[in-house]
């Protein structure tokens, strides 16, 4: 395996990640789907979090976030 | 009342945990640190002591592949006996079969295909990661792993000229690289479907 600190991969070199990475061929998988399959995968991409930024060591209002299939 | 607790504590523990070694997996400084503090009490057991130690390398090669593959949402195979899988490695298709040399691949799209006696079952994986043990044991792990008859040829032909035409017209590194990962699994995806 390359570990040599000399070839990376193509997606590591632009400055992703591999978990960004393994999640957008997941998803490019999933569209491609045949239609029962697809409608069932696709429910599991969708998140669903609330975040909430800290500013001067005091947390702001958090907001929900839903995100499907970004 | 308090005084039985540790004899009818350790009497439970030996009936469900009689097949676990629990001492050799405790250590043994913190036993005695702990007997010198309260020695009425049994030290508490560390997850460690829960764990079932792992099958020994046997030492002649078995006869058959011992799989776990599993995806985030369920378990596809767990401990399945099988002759042979063909991983799609980054480095090519590799075959494991049993007395294979301990080896972690990462993944590529393309096809993981388990051959157990004359039947050989295919999916295709989006990425993931391969670990063979010394024992003939492999775990697979897979974000996606979905049978090829599942497929839409007409999205796989449409989502590969899109992703084509979006790697024509990519300017920044980025762009490049989420265009490329897209010709990537539609070309694997491709000829997935064909071959």
């Amino acid at each position: 395996m390359a570990s040599s600190g000399g070839a990376v991969p193509f997606w590591r070199a632009a400055g992703m990640t591999y978990v960004r990475y393994s999640n957008i061929c997941a998803s490019l998988v999933r569209q491609c789907l045949k239609e029962p399959y697809r409608s069932e995968s696709l429910s599991r991409e969708k998140v669903h979090f609330s975040v909430s930024k800290w500013v001067d060591g005091k947390p702001e209002k958090p907001v929900v976030r839903e995100d499907s299939a970004e | 009342m308090l005084r039985l607790a540790p004899r009818l504590l350790r009497r439970s523990l030996a009936r469900t945990f009689a097949d676990v070694p629990a001492t050799p997996t405790q250590d043994s400084s913190f036993v005695q640190a702990w007997q010198k503090i309260n020695p009425n009490l049994d030290p508490p057991k560390t997850p460690l002591a829960f764990m079932t130690p792992r099958p020994p390398t046997p030492s002649s090669i078995p006869s058959k592949l011992t799989v776990n593959f599993v995806l985030p949402y369920q378990s596809e195979l767990a401990s399945k006996e099988v002759d042979m899988v063909i991983i799609p490695a980054t480095t090519g298709h590799m075959g494991v079969l049993p007395g294979h040399v301990a080896t972690i691949a990462e993944l590529r799209p393309g096809i993981l295909s388990v051959h157990e006696g004359s039947s050989v079952t295919k999916y295709f994986v989006s990425s993931g990661f391969a670990f063979i043990h010394a024992n003939s044991f492999a775990d697979i792990v897979a974000v996606e792993a979905v049978p090829v008859d599942r497929f839409d040829p007409t999205l796989v032909q449409k989502g590969l000229a899109e992703f084509q035409q979006k790697l024509a017209i990519a300017s920044t590194d980025l762009e490049k690289a989420e265009a490329q990962i897209g010709v990537d699994v539609h070309s694997a995806l491709n000829s997935a479907l064909a071959g």
